[in-house]
């Protein structure tokens, strides 16, 4: 029904959409849950919301279908926090 | 997508302080992430209303259109959109979502 999807791949369409990120996925389940940090200059002063939206729309339709679930924490800075995840 | 499902979400959202759209039930959700936000909103003791999607195909589609987020759950407090499953989460640990509920807890519902 769906094909699966490699974490380069979800890395390499976040970068085409948002050229500037830092982006880290990892594979956390069987071959379709992910967990994915973005860290971009180009979410400053947007809302969490604006930010998911905008990894979500350069990920396109494929989260319909090749990503059953994606846990997403984007920033504008690289916290302590996130510099942790990006080892 | 049918105007009237968007309608009838639009009313539900508009209509009720907290809003949770989610996979099952919160005494039995059918999703870890719906699970994980039921498990936040009840650390504060706040009444919510619940929609299960899992019940209406019209709706799990029409929710994602509405909010144009492709994910459940879906949290709204006041009419807003306040986001899924990791921004609830960021917003707990941070206490932004403490200073969005505090003032429905002050609301003392009668037994």
């Amino acid at each position: 029904m769906t094909t699966a999807i490699h974490p380069d791949t979800i890395k390499s369409l976040i970068l085409k959409g948002i050229p500037d990120a830092a982006v880290t996925v990892h594979c956390y389940s069987g071959d379709d849950h992910f967990e994915v940090v973005v860290i971009s200059a180009a979410f400053t002063g947007k809302t969490r919301v604006a930010q998911h939206k905008m990894v979500y729309a350069a990920l396109g339709d494929n989260m319909r279908a090749a990503i059953h679930a994606l846990a997403l924490k984007t920033s504008a800075l690289r916290t302590s926090a996130t510099q942790e995840i990006r080892t | 997508m049918s105007d009237t499902i968007l309608k009838q979400i639009d009313d539900v959202v508009k209509g009720n302080a907290i809003v949770l759209f989610m996979k099952g039930t919160p005494q039995m959700p059918q999703c870890g992430f719906s699970q994980q936000v039921t498990a936040i909103l009840a650390s504060y003791g706040v009444p919510y209303t619940a929609i299960n999607v899992l019940l209406d195909p019209s709706v799990r589609q029409g929710i994602k259109d509405y909010a144009d987020w492709p994910t459940i759950p879906q949290l709204y407090i006041h009419g807003e959109f306040i986001g899924g499953c990791d921004i609830v989460n960021e917003m707990h640990a941070s206490g932004e979502l403490k200073e969005l509920i505090a003032p429905l807890q002050t609301n003392v519902h009668p037994a």
